[in-house]
């Protein structure tokens, strides 16, 4: 800066809390499954959500397995396709796990009980008293007397008649707006989350640099907590990538250098990932699938105002439009003096 | 210890995480037909023009050129990609049948025996436009005496709050989204403080690794299968039967494992187009995006101007909130409806304001139309109300967590919609990050939870 005695790296802390909504806004966007017993007595699921690299096809796997008492090996979840899978509204809104999800909760519960009648004709027991859980089913106190799973949903096929299909269907029913007020009900369960950035800019250059973010995510369930981290850790770098650097129209709203490829449309790499500490914390909703919120696009929102309350944190100046690029932080700067 | 659950929590390892590493994943761009055509688009050079001749006869001379397909070759051009939702009226073309309302909007398409003949093709086809002032900016956009570049006449979506086509439109200038509750003007003169701020995100690009890919099928009895990168292919399925007018259940999508949408899969933005030079040419057709085409026509997340002003108490309370958002839909509708309304009830964010006056206008300029992006609407709003949250705790002298503590909404509360909260969690949340972050709150804040 020129300016004597006054430190060319300055750092600063920010913080941004957030809640985000899990479904389609205002609802009215159901989802539908099938889930069918193979000969082997293993499961399809079939739905018509997209595998995105989410792991959507874990999770609902997972959610079905615990429904039906299915060990997750024997669940097979396909999906994309509408012929073979009947409506589902699509995977957006942080909708797939809680919508679809309860879907194959109900799906999964039929199974089980076709399960649980056809096991009770087998070992010549009354339904009610089995258990069932991750691929066996046994008579309750005496573990030795038990069938598996598979056995069980094979034999129903091809020794008792029983088809062994699963149906579920889960809506939440589109809320009524009052033109007026806005009074309506647009949210199924409210996530939440809280970001701690640590920045350091420097002041010759305006360059910024993310030091650390700290994030904690409210999620209701964490279905799968692995795949719960991989959207944390995509979700902060995709915020990092808003808060410093992309728009496609660098002069918005002026159409002129207008971004057409990524050598000018720089995206955050692995050597621009700051340390990232997470911590998952549930508070299981009552709407959800064993409690489980949606993930996937708020762990992307409180990135770029933490950064920036950073960045004014260091400096004394709040810069308002993204992305905060240098040019952006030395104007601030200058006109700061 | 043992779970209530056998798997659910549990870290399972990622079905596919080894088709993923070995390559060996099948995506949309590796399905090819014998006899198959490839798709490349004439697209406009300006931002807002009327097509005055388009001329195709030197790309139709051209070897391997097998059919250049324009509005005339669309059963049902006018479309709207949401209608299922109740989004409307219809304002968008999948071809332009007189003007082009942004710069890279598909003209015309050349269907040809490979890419490289399609894209020489297509440089082939002369189009003749006269040349419009655009309407860039949303302030400008809203103004009186704007060049106008909707249907019915002000460049704002006015079709009543419901998202219903059929609601009677608003007056011209009402926000198409309001949001009120309590006495804003009332907490406004009872206010210590007014802190005002206005905040812009501008459009950024969803950029999944794998570009938008298609290839339709025609199959025997006027029916269709689309393998397409789609987030969601019964939006895809209904609005290829809607513009070719045919039965929905004549058409199968299939959307095998796609490469990252983060939203910009959302919109049937291509489909359409490739059914109907399928179906025309009765050859299977496939259209493979460009990098450059993923920049410069498929959606962004929008321009979101957000001004919020907040009346404060000066013992940290925020009395009332006003708040004003604009919504840059681009040329045409799309998802941009919905996004407002998700956005304009969002605005108080996880903190309760008992005085709200919230206006949300969905824009229209002449860009690439913006649709759904990770956090769509609320991503825009946490940074608006989070910047603002810190510029209220610096006005008070209040420490930025205590300011916070104080105003976080708490079960048993009522939203700015008038839902009763039941879910909150954002104390508890904001200890745990404070921990992680070595930071040690008062006791009196520790003492504070989500439920009274």
């Amino acid at each position: 800066m020129g300016v004597k005695g006054e430190v060319a790296k300055l750092r600063g802390r920010g913080i941004a809390a957030i809640c985000y909504p899990t479904g389609m806004n205002l609802g009215g966007d159901p989802s539908q499954t099938v889930i069918v017993a193979q000969p082997d007595g293993t499961f399809v699921v079939n739905v018509a959500s997209v595998e995105l690299g989410q792991g959507l096809r874990t999770v609902l796997a997972q959610i079905a397995a615990e429904a039906i008492g299915a060990s997750v090996e024997d669940v097979e979840v396909r999906f994309g396709d509408t012929q073979l899978a009947p409506h589902d509204t699509g995977t957006f809104a942080s909708r797939t796990t809680h919508r679809m999800g309860n879907a194959i909760i109900k799906a999964g519960q039929e199974v089980r009980q076709i399960l649980l009648d056809v096991a009770s004709k087998i070992l010549e027991v009354s339904p009610q008293d089995l258990e069932i859980r991750n691929g066996k089913i046994w008579v309750r106190g005496v573990p030795d007397k038990s069938l598996t799973v598979r056995e069980v949903a094979s034999q129903a096929q091809f020794v008792y008649n029983t088809p062994v299909v699963g149906k579920g269907h889960y809506v939440k029913p589109k809320s009524l707006v009052d033109p007026d007020t806005g009074e309506s009900d647009p949210h199924s369960t409210m996530a939440h989350g809280c970001v701690v950035a640590d920045v350091e800019v420097d002041t010759e250059t305006g360059e910024v640099t993310v030091l650390q973010l700290v994030t904690v995510y409210e999620v209701g369930r964490a279905i799968n907590p692995k795949l719960v981290e991989g959207q944390i850790i995509g979700g902060a770098v995709m915020g990092l990538g808003a808060a410093l650097r992309e728009t496609v129209y660098p002069r918005y709203p002026q159409l002129t250098h207008q971004t057409t490829s990524f050598r000018e449309y720089v995206l955050p790499t692995a050597g621009d990932v700051p340390k990232i500490i997470y911590k998952i914390v549930e508070s299981p909703t009552q709407t959800g699938p064993y409690g489980a919120k949606g993930v996937g696009e708020m762990v992307a929102n409180g990135i770029a105002p933490a950064i920036v309350n950073a960045i004014y944190d260091a400096i004394g100046v709040q810069i308002t439009e993204l992305p905060i690029t240098p040019e952006k932080v030395l104007k601030a700067l200058r006109e700061k003096h | 210890m043992s779970s209530q659950f056998s798997v659910v929590g549990s870290p399972v390892k990622n079905v596919q995480l080894l088709s993923h590493v070995t390559g060996a994943t099948q995506y949309v761009d590796e399905i090819s037909f014998p006899g198959m055509l490839w798709v490349k688009a004439v697209r406009s050079p300006v931002a807002r023009g009327r097509i005055k001749k388009i001329d195709t006869s030197k790309a139709e001379k051209l070897p391997g050129v097998v059919r250049i397909i324009t509005a005339k070759d669309v059963p049902n051009n006018i479309h709207v990609n949401m209608a299922g939702i109740g989004i409307g009226p219809p304002d968008e073309p999948v071809l332009p049948e007189s003007e082009v309302n942004y710069k890279g909007e598909a003209i015309c398409l050349v269907v040809a025996k490979d890419e490289e003949t399609a894209a020489k093709g297509a440089q082939l086809v002369e189009v003749e436009i006269e040349e419009l002032p655009p309407v860039l900016d949303m302030e400008e956009a809203l103004k009186p005496g704007a060049p106008v570049i909707t249907k019915w006449g002000i460049n704002a979506f006015i079709y009543g709050s419901g998202m219903d086509g059929a609601t009677r439109p608003g007056r011209p200038g009402r926000p198409f989204f309001l949001v009120k509750r309590g006495d804003v003007e009332a907490a406004f003169k009872r206010a210590d403080y007014v802190v005002e701020g206005s905040y812009l995100i501008p459009p950024i690009e969803h950029a999944p690794i794998e570009p938008h890919v298609c290839v339709a099928k025609p199959e025997p009895g006027q029916r269709l299968t689309i393998y397409t990168t789609t987030q969601a292919p019964y939006f895809v399925r209904d609005n290829v039967a809607t513009i070719l007018k045919i039965p929905a259940s004549n058409i199968r999508v299939v959307a095998p494992a796609v490469g990252g949408g983060f939203g910009g899969k959302v919109d049937p933005e291509f489909e359409m187009q490739v059914a109907v030079a399928a179906m025309c040419v009765g050859r299977p057709v496939k259209w493979r995006w460009t990098r450059e085409e993923e920049f410069t026509v498929s959606t962004t997340r929008p321009a979101v101007k957000i001004e919020i002003q907040d009346a404060l108490s000066s013992d940290g309370l925020i009395l009332g909130r006003k708040a004003r958002l604009l919504h840059d839909s681009g040329a045409y509708t799309r998802t941009s409806p919905y996004g407002v309304i998700k956005a304009t009830v969002n605005l108080s964010g996880p903190y309760q304001i008992p005085n709200v006056y919230y206006e949300g206008y969905c824009v229209y300029t002449n860009r690439q139309p913006s649709s759904a992006m990770r956090g769509y609407g609320v991503f825009e709003v946490s940074y608006a109300v989070e910047l603002q949250i810190e510029r209220d705790a610096r006005k008070l002298g209040i420490d930025s967590w205590e300011f916070r503590f104080k105003n976080a909404y708490k079960n048993g509360q009522v939203s700015a919609t008038g839902r009763l909260i039941d879910d909150a969690y954002l104390i508890e949340v904001m200890k745990e990050a404070a921990a992680l972050a070595g930071v040690s709150l008062p006791s009196h804040l520790l003492q504070m939870s989500s439920w009274g």
